[in-house]
């Protein structure tokens, strides 16, 4: 052991504590100073705003009324993509929610019945079972019988059929970027810088610009979630492409394939297992899209949510948001198997009577509920509900446990939160600005400094530095929670193999379990307010903080814990001098993704009344601005790319360090 | 086995449909909007059904309330069966103002919110429902982070109000905390009433609330035009909005263009109405004892049919 630490200690330039504590007396000295300072330096000057949501919302009415390409109008051409999208999702709908109706109103006859729900279940669950086993087979029965004993089978069917057609857009939109990227080194960094800002830009504000050009309904709701679920994808596949060996690669080329050939036979069969983890990404990050999609027009479980909050049934706005787990769940381990099953070379799992038994198990309960009607729908009278089970849970929690919740809430809104939201916006933004790029110039060179420096002058500019120390201190108290309880907890784990899968399924239920969901119940205990929006960011942002907590640990190499066994550390000597420094940078990567979960939900923390970037997008969409809407919130993906520079700086340093250490 | 059941049910459908003279003026889809409160869910329902009882194309299209105007300004929407006075009298005069909206008439319930205080806080505070009890007794309605002054749930800022203006020039010592949603500021009213909790808020009618939660509204000075424009007007000589907030009407709106194409469906939208009690009954059945918009709107519909068809007499022949 001692032969070990003192390596990494003379790896590690002297630099770095010397460095922090020249950053902290730098924030002292300038909460200090700050009143010093003239007053163009502390508060943004008028004169230096650009107009810059002026500019955008003129542009956008422009996009969307007058701009024309060669006589033929530009919202013409979106009208008529969303046209067309509308189709296959309708198709979809008729088959699997709606079945087929003639007439309406007084005339309403439903000729032919959607396909029947056991019939689904059925053969989703033997598909399940050929392609993983019978674990998967029981997983997807249960999830079934859940949507329809309950009651969500229709509006569960409503969101898949435009899940599924998402994820085939995403899918094929992101491989094609993906391989143009691959194809033209060039191209490949604006790339990633587009898919990088749309990925942390808040849903909420491009949802008004889709509505101008696409209209209301759901390719509206599909087009603004490719947007959200693209960049997992084409990010995937350039990294897919990029592993293929070059030995391969020269092969295809020394037996004549052309280049159509090398990549529809051999790039993309041999990166097709982290095409994959792509896909299943795409699938996560569609269903986590599911309630805002609702709110233009996509309907299905999301609107079942909606509706319930509003008329505060907890109860059956869990109910329909376990539901949307359920598509989860059983969507991503079917895609996770597929994966599997590619990449360890499993092939020919369904063969042709399979397809006919699937069939006719799809097809005989569907020709019964003619004449039985509880195999179309399940009759509402024999539902299963547990809605009052959980609203006089939330009740009772409420009138017994309100006073010491309040004292809390009491105590840290007063003693942690408003001082420290003052102390941020007490900061002059001149300092604050030279302050972070430091820090990016002492991490990642100058080149990151700058970058930084850029991104923190478009908020200042842009008129919204205000309301983003606002953001900042929320993300900032929520990330130090959700990072307190995660990554010890993910780390306890890590050594309990048993506990893996049941954690799986919490993490996966934390993340795709709309927010909304839990949101409103803290409401009733914790009132409107930053305390309710703090906890519903860290409960969401818990999830990264442990599933990198495990991996960190599981990545440790087993020979250095191996050494310092023999060489008789303690467990917890171990534990601090070599499994620690050697999970660093996976648990860096673990800090990068929690804060990028925190600041995708500042929009959503604004439904309980926060003051800050989120709140100017959620304004911005209900008062029907797209500038404002838009400018907020490349603020808030500035904020997210500043952090992600500056963690992800700090990790390449940290895994530096690492190599040197054991070089 | 399907085609023969689908050709048998077709044939029943042509036999059981009474022999209406009527065809629509055209196969156009007709676009209902309908945002995610009650009352909206369970009219647009029924204009729903009478209009494709009438064969005409309807398809209902959901739209925030207030990002509703370009969708009907570009005919993305057709028709609107609830626009409030209280929250969208600018928006809806600018549409209308275009020219490419129609203002179509009232619906009947007459819109009312302002701030509201359960019951039980009337022994806490005796003067009210009078406004100026609220200057004696904000300690009342206090939180820790407000003490000594009153807390005040607002509704989502978007909402707007000027309630931060009315309580400085009604000099009310209060604080206003914006509640994020609709559903969250009635969420905190619920926690509040279980265990009978201070709480003044902003509460709107109709909705279910007020029929679920007894109390009453705050009585301001009574809302005029020139309280809100004009500083001299009112209690306060120097500050405008030192009074209530406006009452007022629930429009029907539609698409201009729309007019040419399915005259006789907007001359149905025309004679659309309902009365106030009627609407408060129908979303007390949907929010209050759960039943589902659709069973709501078709038991009203069978019940008033004679009402309805006499609203569609061009449609009658």
């Amino acid at each position: 052991m001692a032969d070990v630490s003192p390596a990494a200690r003379q790896g590690a330039p002297a630099a770095r504590p010397w460095f922090g504590l020249l950053v902290a007396a730098g924030v002292l000295l300038l909460l200090i100073a700050a009143p010093l300072l003239p007053a163009v330096w502390r508060e943004v000057p008028a004169a230096l705003r650009l107009p810059l949501s002026d500019w955008i919302e003129g542009g956008m009415n422009w996009l969307a009324r007058d701009a024309a390409i060669g006589g033929l109008a530009f919202s013409d051409v979106t009208r008529a993509l969303a046209a067309a999208a509308q189709w296959p999702i309708e198709a979809l709908q008729v088959l699997l929610a709606e079945g087929w109706i003639h007439g309406a109103g007084f005339n309403k006859v439903q000729l032919v019945p959607p396909l029947s729900w056991l019939g689904i279940t059925l053969a989703t669950a033997l598909l399940a079972w050929r392609i993983s086993g019978r674990g998967l087979a029981v997983m997807t029965l249960v999830a079934g019988l859940y949507l329809a004993l309950f009651g969500l089978w229709t509006s569960a069917m409503t969101t898949l059929a435009s899940v599924l057609i998402c994820v085939v857009a995403a899918l094929v939109l992101g491989l094609a970027i993906g391989i143009r990227a691959h194809r033209s080194p060039g191209m490949e960094p604006a790339v990633r810088a587009v898919m990088n800002v749309m990925q942390t830009v808040p849903i909420f504000s491009y949802l008004l610009p889709t509505l101008l050009l696409f209209g209301y309904g759901p390719s509206a709701a599909l087009f603004a979630t490719v947007v959200y679920a693209l960049p997992p994808m084409v990010h995937a596949t350039v990294l897919a492409l990029r592993s293929v060996p070059p030995e391969t690669l020269e092969l295809a080329r020394m037996t004549g394939c052309s280049r159509r050939q090398t990549l529809w036979q051999v790039e993309l069969p041999v990166a097709l297992p982290r095409l994959a983890i792509g896909l299943n990404q795409v699938v996560m990050m569609t269903l986590n899209m599911v309630i805002i999609a609702s709110m233009i027009g996509a309907g299905g479980l999301g609107y079942d949510v909606l509706r319930a909050l509003r008329r505060l049934d907890f109860g059956a706005g869990f109910e329909a948001g376990m539901g949307i787990v359920a598509l989860a769940v059983v969507l991503d381990r079917l895609t996770q198997a597929a994966a599997r099953n590619q990449s360890i070379g499993r092939r020919r799992l369904w063969s042709r009577r399979d397809s006919l038994i699937a069939l006719a198990l799809l097809a005989v309960p569907t020709a019964l509920s003619y004449l039985l009607p509880a195999l179309a729908v399940w009759p509402k009278g024999l539902s299963l509900t547990s809605a009052p089970f959980w609203n006089a849970a939330v009740s009772f929690i409420n009138q017994n446990f309100f006073d010491p919740l309040e004292a809390i809430r009491t105590f840290m809104l007063l003693n942690v939160m408003n001082p420290f939201r003052d102390a941020l916006a007490a900061l002059p933004w001149s300092a604050a600005v030279a302050l972070l790029a430091l820090a990016g110039w002492r991490l990642g060179g100058w080149r990151v400094g700058g970058g930084i420096a850029a991104m923190a002058m478009f908020i200042v500019i842009t008129g919204y530095w205000l309301p983003a120390t606002g953001s900042v201190y929320l993300t900032l108290l929520a990330v130090a929670g959700a990072l307190a309880v995660g990554m010890p907890f993910g780390i306890w784990v890590s050594a309990r193999p048993r506990w893996h899968q049941p954690v799986q399924l919490l993490l996966d239920t934390l993340q795709t379990l709309p927010t909304l969901v839990y949101l409103l119940p803290a409401v009733m205990l914790f009132r409107n307010g930053d305390f309710s929006a703090l906890i519903a960011i860290s409960s969401y942002a818990v999830a990264p903080a442990i599933r990198y907590g495990i991996a960190g640990m599981a990545h440790v190499p087993s020979e250095r814990v191996e050494a310092a066994a023999m060489s008789g550390c303690s467990k917890w000597q171990t534990f601090v001098h070599i499994r620690l420094p050697a999970a660093l940078p996976t648990l860096l990567l673990g800090v990068n993704q929690t804060v990028m979960m925190a600041l995708s939900m500042l929009v959503i923390a604004a439904l309980v009344g926060t003051r800050e970037l989120g709140q100017e997008v959620f304004t911005a969409l209900s008062q029907g601005l797209p500038g404002p809407g838009i400018t907020a919130g490349l603020c808030v993906a500035c904020i997210a790319l500043i952090a992600d520079a500056l963690l992800k700086s700090g990790a390449a340093r940290a895994a530096r360090h690492q190599g040197e250490a054991h070089a | 086995m399907k085609t023969i059941l689908a050709t048998a049910a077709a044939a029943g459908v042509a036999l059981s449909a009474p022999a209406m003279a009527f065809e629509p003026e055209s196969d156009q889809t007709i676009k209902l909007m309908q945002a995610d409160w009650t009352s909206m869910l369970v009219n647009t329902e029924i204009l729903n059904i009478i209009l494709s009882t009438y064969g005409y194309d309807v398809e209902k299209v959901i739209a925030d309330d207030s990002a509703r105007y370009p969708g009907f300004e570009t005919g993305d929407l057709t028709m609107a069966v609830e626009t409030w006075q209280t929250t969208q009298d600018k928006a809806f005069n600018a549409s209308v103002g275009t020219g490419k909206v129609l203002d179509m008439g009232e619906l009947g319930p007459h819109a009312r919110e302002d701030w509201w205080y359960p019951a039980y806080m009337a022994d806490l505070c005796p003067g009210l429902p009078n406004w100026e009890a609220l200057k004696s007794c904000a300690e009342a309605f206090s939180a820790p982070e407000t003490a000594p002054k009153g807390r005040y749930l607002g509704a989502p800022v978007s909402w707007g109000g000027f309630d931060e203006e009315r309580i400085e020039a009604l000099d009310l010592p209060f604080e206003v905390v914006h509640a994020g949603t609709d559903a969250a500021m009635f969420a905190e009213l619920q926690s509040a009433y279980e265990r009978k909790a201070p709480i003044l808020l902003w509460v709107y009618t109709p909705h279910w609330a007020p029929s679920v939660f007894e109390g009453s509204f705050v009585e301001f000075p009574a809302y005029e035009e020139a309280c809100y424009s004009d500083p001299a007007w009112g209690l306060n000589p120097d500050k405008a909005y030192d009074c209530g907030k406006p009452q007022g009407w629930i429009k029907k709106m539609a698409w201009a263009e729309g007019e040419k194409v399915w005259p006789c469906a907007y001359e149905i939208l025309r004679n659309f109405t309902m009365d106030g009690d009627e609407v408060g009954n129908l979303v007390y059945k949907v929010d209050v004892e759960g039943q589902t918009v659709e069973d709501v709107a078709m038991a009203w519909a069978t019940e008033n049919e004679a009402r309805w068809r006499e609203w569609a007499t061009c449609a009658a022949n």
